[in-house]
């Protein structure tokens, strides 16, 4: 049942297909993988769908395929995100994404105050206090941010 | 072992630590008294670095240094040096670290302290950075209890006025949960300590907006200071902050031995008529940041 429904979207021959993401999460998932307007490559997107868990987004990228820290960034906007690597029609390879114990380098802090925003040589980073709901707090002001702030904040 | 470790933030010292620099700190107080001397730290350079001012604490760290026999440069005016012409707090500890050997910052940004703890080789002591940490001040307001109780744990401490804001008096209130006290929080209802305080607490601490209620059951007072800026109505702030005055008459319902602390500077959280009692803790208090430092500067440095 759900396969039929997920097949209502277009089917792809090489590429990734990002299943289980929380609803309304989908656009922001190609927002950090930057895609948007013209990348040459069709991308289909379903929002809104049924599962077996509620409902869900889904998102189909063709001849796309993701580095290490896009599947950690994909973590933190969509936590229960599963990837699968799809060629010549058929999945490969699939993965549930996992938010990383330290997050160095994709999030930007809230705080306007904090030393990272300061334009001083650092990378920002973070560590995890709770992954549900997502909790994480900044290495250097040691401020907490939620769910909702990091996905305002993936750099 | 303690020898060039950087003392950043409060959470990163354990009991044991907190244990071996009190333990310094005590054999520190006839040498920072000027009764006993020494030169432990001689040839050692202490850099202190304030972006910006906070005399008492750097004083405080400048006569530790002193009393061990070290010496000090550094700078309480960072408009006369090049950070003002734009240079990174990076470079600039990158070369203050070549010329001394440990340094003490205090930076209006948070996290500053962190970022110099990365960049310097020699060890660095936070004495403030923004909203953030000031772990010197949490170690001494610790000391002065622990020097008057013995022990930390059991003592029923009560934080009181705005507990909103203060960061400082969010680090106390974690490590005295953390040595087992039990905290009575004491403020208006628009500055009660944050939940995601509370939450890191070991305990569940009493809250109230009444001083009266747990006046009796008190052992430590640690007064903050409620900001006029706080406040949109200046009537409502005289109001609430006159709620939470200490006075001789209301300590005179409070227990015998219990004392009565603030950071200081204090504006009229305490009145005047309180200095003489026996109760009052807080010069003694400001006196303790000398030994405190003194036992971080030598332990980091490693000569005890
Ligand atoms: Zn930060």
């Amino acid at each position: 049942m759900e396969e039929e429904k997920t097949l209502k979207v277009q089917k792809i021959k090489n590429g990734i297909v990002i299943d289980h993401i929380p609803c309304g999460r989908a656009l922001k998932v190609l927002k950090i993988l930057n895609i948007e307007g013209d990348i040459g490559s069709a991308v289909s997107i379903a929002m809104h769908v049924r599962s077996r868990y509620g409902w869900k987004d889904i998102v189909k990228i063709e001849d796309r395929f993701l580095e290490e820290k896009e599947l950690d960034k994909i973590a933190l906007v969509a936590p229960t995100a599963t990837v699968n690597i799809i060629k010549d029609y058929k999945v490969v390879k699939k993965h549930r994404v996992e938010v990383p114990d330290r997050i160095v380098g994709i999030v930007r802090c809230t705080n306007p105050r904090c030393i990272t925003n300061q334009n001083e040589p650092l990378t920002p980073e973070f560590y995890v206090i709770s992954r549900d709901p997502l909790i994480i707090k900044c290495k250097y002001c040691e401020r907490d941010m939620e769910s909702d702030e990091i996905v305002e904040n993936i750099i | 072992m303690f020898k060039g470790r950087d003392i950043v933030s409060i959470k990163e010292l354990s009991r044991e630590d907190i244990e071996r620099i009190f333990e310094v700190a005590e054999d520190m107080i006839p040498i920072a008294k000027g009764e006993k001397k020494t030169d432990i730290l001689r040839g050692y350079v202490l850099a202190t670095l304030f972006f910006e001012p906070s005399t008492r604490t750097r004083l405080s760290f400048e006569t530790a240094m002193q009393r061990l026999g070290g010496s000090v440069i550094g700078f309480s005016n960072p408009k006369a040096t090049s950070i003002s012409k734009g240079e990174t707090l990076a470079d600039t500890i990158r070369i203050v670290d070549l010329y001394s050997d440990v340094i003490v910052i205090r930076h209006p940004f948070e996290g500053s302290a962190r970022l110099a703890a990365e960049f310097a080789e020699h060890p660095v002591i936070n004495a403030g950075d923004g909203a953030g940490q000031h772990p010197t001040q949490t170690l001494l307001d610790l000391f002065t209890m622990a020097r008057e109780f013995g022990d930390i744990s059991g003592l029923n401490v009560a934080l009181i006025g705005d507990l909103k804001y203060g960061r400082t008096v969010h680090s106390l209130a974690y490590i005295l949960s953390k040595l087992g006290a039990n905290l009575y929080l004491v403020s208006p209802p628009l500055l009660r300590m944050p939940k995601h305080i509370i939450r890191e607490l070991n305990k569940k601490p009493v809250e109230t907006d009444k001083l009266e209620d747990i006046l009796g059951e008190i052992d430590v007072f640690y007064v903050t200071r409620i900001q006029k800026e706080r406040f949109p109505d200046p009537t409502e702030y005289r109001k609430v902050a006159g709620s939470y005055r200490i006075t001789a008459k209301l300590l005179s319902s409070a227990k015998k031995n219990a004392i009565v602390m603030h950071p200081l500077p204090r504006v009229d959280e305490i009145s005047s008529d309180v200095d003489p009692l026996p109760h009052a803790r807080y010069f003694q208090q400001a006196f303790n940041g000398v030994p405190v430092r003194m036992a971080l500067l030598a332990l980091v440095l490693g000569v005890v």
